[in-house]
């Protein structure tokens, strides 16, 4: 898959009902706590198997043990590893999960570093119900052609 | 009072929040991701988000206390609270943080130091706001009855 940096504007308007999905699974790697909840509890409404990790670090080290996720939420900014370094390392491992990353409003260049580091889209947080709509309807597309 | 008139009293008070500035659609958003499995998620967010506030704001009360101000370190609590209360849709508290990174961004102390105070405020004010608010849903529960939607476009 490739980057689009797609702006929320740009999405189809899907019903959450339409996008339920039991057999696919998530990361969410935010340093804050508040953050993985919610975006925890968002997925896990859309039948989704969701998984937490504080850093990036923890986020490379689950994928080098052997875990694998359809999904990737990654924030920017984070300590340990950021989310900048920790994409560029999945990447760099072979990782072909779509990882999205999320950010609290950024210049254009620090968004674009952050694309270019592997990311498949890039929002601001927090995502909300269109947008994790789009996201799980491009999964699925991307699940079927495989 | 009446189970109808806390019901009442409460669809006033947080359509009034919205008017005043202290929430955005954010918040609502929140409140339809809490169901019967996840009964108390919208208090245990904001519960989440002043405890990480309260941290936030002495690490930023001490790091305007140096004698050389480490104006980045300043700027990314700011962007943390900034996210945080954006994530909850806690509007007043999240402009407050837009304008303390401006001041943040030249390295202005004096405007820093206005901008915590008015972050400190505001924090206060929407914490009181979501215990009134939490107060009333909670009487609501305790007469039996059921917490009224609120629908955007009121």
């Amino acid at each position: 898959m490739s980057g689009n940096g797609a702006s929320s504007s740009s999405l189809n308007m899907i019903s959450g009902e339409d996008v339920v999905n039991n057999n696919l699974s998530a990361l969410v790697v935010d340093d804050s706590p508040l953050l993985r909840l919610l975006h925890d509890i968002h997925l896990k409404k859309y039948g989704l198997k969701v998984q937490v990790a504080e850093n990036g670090k923890v986020a490379v080290d689950l994928f080098h043990l052997g875990a694998s996720f359809d999904l990737v939420l990654m924030d920017k900014e984070m300590p340990v590893m950021n989310g900048v370094e920790a994409t560029k390392e999945l990447r760099a491992m072979g990782v072909t999960s779509m990882i999205v990353g999320v950010t609290s409003k950024d210049g254009p260049g620090e968004q674009q570093a952050f694309m270019e580091a592997g990311l498949d889209y890039c929002f601001e947080k927090p995502l909300t119900p269109e947008i994790i709509s789009f996201l799980l309807e491009e999964l699925n597309k991307h699940n079927n052609k495989n | 009072m009446e189970l109808v008139q806390i019901q009442r009293s409460l669809v006033d008070y947080t359509k009034s929040l919205f008017m005043e500035g202290f929430l955005d659609a954010q918040f609502l958003q929140l409140q339809q991701l809490q169901d019967d499995s996840n009964p108390d998620f919208v208090f245990e967010v904001v519960s989440l988000f002043f405890e990480d506030s309260e941290k936030l704001l002495n690490e930023l009360i001490i790091a305007l206390d140096q004698p050389n101000v480490d104006f980045k370190k300043i700027d990314s609590h700011v962007h943390q609270l900034k996210g945080s209360s954006s994530s909850i849709g806690a509007q007043r508290v999240k402009n407050a943080c837009i304008a303390f990174r401006n001041y943040c961004d030249v390295q202005n102390i004096e405007g820093c130091l206005t901008c915590l105070q008015q972050v400190k405020q505001e924090c206060y004010l929407v914490k009181n706001k979501f215990e009134t608010l939490f107060r009333l849903e909670q009487q609501i529960m305790a007469s039996g009855g059921s917490v009224p939607t609120i629908e955007l476009g009121f």
